[in-house]
């Protein structure tokens, strides 16, 4: 083997260690970091596992929205119109953060069943829904989810 | 009568374009002479149909025209003048009428620009780009009219989305569209010269001006975006590896992979299939952005009103154009063999690893974006995919490249001799590492691992990179406007690094609640809530807050954010008040009222955060300046005159 046939040889063999290192890290950062959907419906079967991290999505229950005098908490609870699941947040929530509008959280499920989010989402006009969030509302044949799209 | 008189304008521009086409590609092909003369009038003649149309559009918002349903939905008669012409890319329709706008005019500047073309390929790229006018015209026509009447006609329209009332949003579309449409350009010499089956240095040298220029367009285009994102969204901070913000990202990496390649290619002959192969992904990927944010698929902003037919067409399209690029490539590309080799460690080899990474980085990107689409389609539960897997996946290929960059800018074309340049790149690296050092621990508090490395490769970019242009002209030697350009570009490309390292290190945020005349400790910063008092603006009313910023007890500055609420839409709005000392970025929101007296209010002290957007603009500026270089004007194609006598001709004869 001349050397540069073997020097070519090393270079090709430094980049297909290099892609397959960059593709095996990008695969576990994506295993390990991908947050998964849910409703409140799917909340209440259980399909949630202990201390998941996921996006919960839904209305704001009507008449829900209380906040802790003087602070930054926030409770509120999120409906599918089949299941409710109570949530709790301290930050400035969104501008379009509404009662009876679409919403998306992230966050993790506590001991008592209450969802604790770190991220709360509103949609951003009224032309404009998160899609999983009218999907499941679809799926729950809800005449009043139509009222937001 | 406007905006029938646009209407037709618009049809009138799609028969042109397909006449362009037809005969931009035909003409050359049969050797018709008289077909190819008629391509240039039809070029001209669908510019002046579509400035036609795209004029009476801007003349129905600023006359407030509400018979029109486009200008109903997005404009409104308390709007300023100046948002009721941004109005006019606001929304989905006029936003494609700009893309087919700006198409024709890079079609345009190509027909009659600078540098003069052989004929007959000139032809074939008029006739790719005619291609691609014609399915945005078509889809504009039969999906998006903007020029539907509303009958009958309302009183007063519904306004313009508040977050879009900002100047920064009047320009990011222009520029962001500008780059995306260049790269069509791009895309259109790469069709033509598979199309032609040749392919020679000539080629990347005709190619690299327009390639430079979108790209520059693109690098201002996503800056501007994500500088509106961080004080008008108040999403806090300057990227969020939303899909939105990727799509306009992973043609800008694609493109930047395809500038360092056509220099290869220009200088040295090389890597011509490669070359021809991100020129193909590069537009590809403009196409996919346009269709990801377009057609509603995805969760954003950006996403207006989802319609079917608009996603299946765009997908349609789509389809036609990649496959049939690939398929011109899988049948063209093995013609294009390359004849000289380079050496290990020469830039040749440098550069072909900034393009292997890129194309890594590109290939994480575009995973992570389009993975929820996939698994959605699968039926399989919904995900989402953010920060936490983009930023270890990104530097993964990123920090290499950046620690590389220094050895390619001083590695030599050709001759792997990196041992002559060793005593450089060791001084260099080792003021970078100190200065490094001192930064990451002596100016700040709170560093990270990444810290020192951020600073350290971003110093030493900028040290290597001043060292040919200072021994020039230390030699008094000349420095073409190429060098100056790739100088001021690899500058900007520091600035970021350094700038991005600073905001993720060292950023202070967060939500607190204060009542009038309290205030909150950050660091050495005191942040103290004044006062609250009602504001009202043309088309909004709300309040204001006076919040003064202090620095070590002194007072430093006022800033006064505002919550608007624009009465036509009913919508409420944050405009944060943002101030500057010592290159942090100080942001302050209003929240709401949360009773008892108290208000919520986000606090974020960004260091060095302008510098990142202010990078942008520098890559930008060092983009026009080497895209404007004196040997682009005067190429000839080697098949109508031997070797010119420019330093890349002679290094190839040599070669040869």
């Amino acid at each position: 083997m001349t050397p540069t046939r073997r020097r070519r040889l090393i270079l090709v063999l430094g980049i297909l260690a290099g892609v397959g290192i960059a593709g095996a890290l990008a695969l576990t950062a994506f295993q390990k970091n991908v947050m998964f959907f849910f409703d409140p419906s799917a909340v209440a079967a259980g399909e949630v596992k202990q201390g998941q991290r996921f996006r919960l999505g839904g209305m704001v229950s009507k008449g829900s929205v209380q906040r802790v005098p003087g602070t930054l908490e926030v409770h509120f609870t999120v409906t599918d119109f089949k299941h409710e699941l109570p949530v709790t947040y301290t930050g400035i929530l969104p501008d379009l953060f509404r009662e009876g509008q679409g919403v998306v959280a992230h966050g993790r499920l506590n001991e008592n069943g209450v969802f604790v989010a770190d991220e709360v989402l509103a949609k951003h006009d009224e032309n404009y829904m998160p899609p999983e969030v009218a999907h499941s509302l679809k799926k729950n044949e809800q005449p009043a989810a139509r009222e937001g799209s | 009568m406007l905006p029938e008189l646009g209407h037709f304008a618009l049809i009138l521009a799609l028969l042109l374009a397909a006449v362009q086409t037809f005969f931009g590609i035909a003409g050359p092909h049969f050797g018709r002479e008289r077909w190819i003369a008629a391509v240039r009038p039809a070029v001209a003649g669908q510019f002046v149909m579509v400035a036609t149309a795209f004029g009476c559009l801007m003349a129905s918002f600023i006359t407030l025209d509400f018979s029109v349903r486009y200008v109903a939905e997005n404009s409104n008669s308390a709007l300023p003048i100046i948002y009721r012409i941004s109005a006019v890319w606001g929304a989905h329709e006029g936003s494609l009428l700009l893309w087919i706008l700006l198409l024709a005019a890079w079609t345009l500047a190509v027909a009659f620009g600078l540098s003069r073309l052989p004929e007959k390929f000139g032809a074939r790229v008029l006739g790719v780009l005619g291609f691609v006018s014609v399915g945005f015209l078509l889809f504009t026509l039969a999906t998006s009219n903007p020029f539907l009447r509303l009958n009958p006609a309302v009183p007063d329209g519904r306004d313009l989305n508040p977050l879009l009332q900002d100047p920064a949003l009047a320009y990011h579309p222009p520029m962001l569209y500008m780059g995306y449409v260049g790269f069509a350009v791009a895309f259109a010499f790469a069709c033509a010269a598979m199309l032609e089956g040749r392919m020679d240095q000539a080629w990347a040298r005709w190619t690299r001006p327009w390639t430079t220029a979108a790209w520059c367009f693109l690098s201002m285009g996503i800056a501007l975006g994500s500088w509106w994102a961080y004080y008008e969204l108040g999403w806090g901070g300057y990227w969020f590896w939303d899909p939105v913000e990727n799509a306009s990202f992973m043609p800008w990496l694609a493109g930047t992979a395809l500038i360092h390649s056509l220099a290869v290619t220009d200088k040295r002959g090389l890597f011509k299939s490669w070359t021809l192969l991100l020129a193909i992904i590069a537009f590809s990927l403009s196409l996919l952005g346009t269709f990801l944010v377009r057609s509603g698929v995805i969760t954003s902003v950006h996403s207006f009103a989802a319609d079917p037919a608009r996603g299946v067409f765009i997908l349609t399209f789509l389809v036609i154009i990649i496959g049939g690029a690939l398929s011109l490539y899988a049948w063209r590309a093995p013609l294009l063999k390359s004849q000289a080799g380079f050496e290990f460690g020469s830039r040749e080899m440098f550069l072909l690893f900034n393009n292997i990474l890129l194309v890594v980085a590109l290939a994480v990107v575009l995973g992570g974006t389009l993975a929820p689409l996939i698994v959605e389609t699968l039926g399989m539960p919904t995900l989402s995919v953010g920060t936490p897997y983009f930023e270890p996946s990104f530097l993964t290929p990123i920090l290499p490249l950046l620690a590389l960059v220094a050895f390619g800018i001083v590695a030599s074309w050709k001759r792997g001799r990196l041992a002559a340049h060793k005593r450089p790149l060791l001084v260099t690296f080792g003021v970078s590492l100190v200065l490094g050092l001192a930064l990451a621990f002596g100016v700040y508090s709170g560093a990270t691992v990444l810290t020192p490395v951020g600073f350290t490769l971003g110093l030493w970019i900028i040290l290597t990179s001043l060292l040919d242009p200072v021994d020039r002209w230390r030699r008094k030697l000349t420095l073409s406007r190429s060098i100056v350009g790739m100088t001021i570009a690899h500058l900007g490309l520091a600035m970021a690094v350094i700038g991005i390292t600073a905001v993720e290190s060292f950023t202070q945020e967060r939500d607190i609640a204060l009542a009038q005349g309290e205030s909150a400790t950050f660091g050495r910063y005191e942040v103290r809530f004044d006062k609250l008092a009602d504001v009202e603006g043309p088309n909004y009313g709300g309040v204001r807050g006076e919040f003064n910023v202090l620095y070590d007890g002194r007072p430093l500055m006022t800033l006064h954010p505002e919550k608007r609420n624009y009465w036509v839409q009913r919508s409420v709005q944050t405009e944060a008040g943002i101030g500057s000392h010592r290159g942090t970025n100080i942001l302050i929101a209003l929240g709401e009222d949360l009773q008892g007296g108290k208000w919520s209010v986000r606090v974020q002290l960004r260091p060095l955060v302008n510098y990142v957007w202010l990078a942008a603009f520098v890559m930008a500026l060092g983009g026009f300046i080497a895209a404007t270089d004196k040997r682009y004007r005067t190429v000839k194609s080697e098949a109508t005159e031997p070797a010119p006598g420019t330093a890349g001709g002679v290094l190839e004869g040599k070669a040869g």
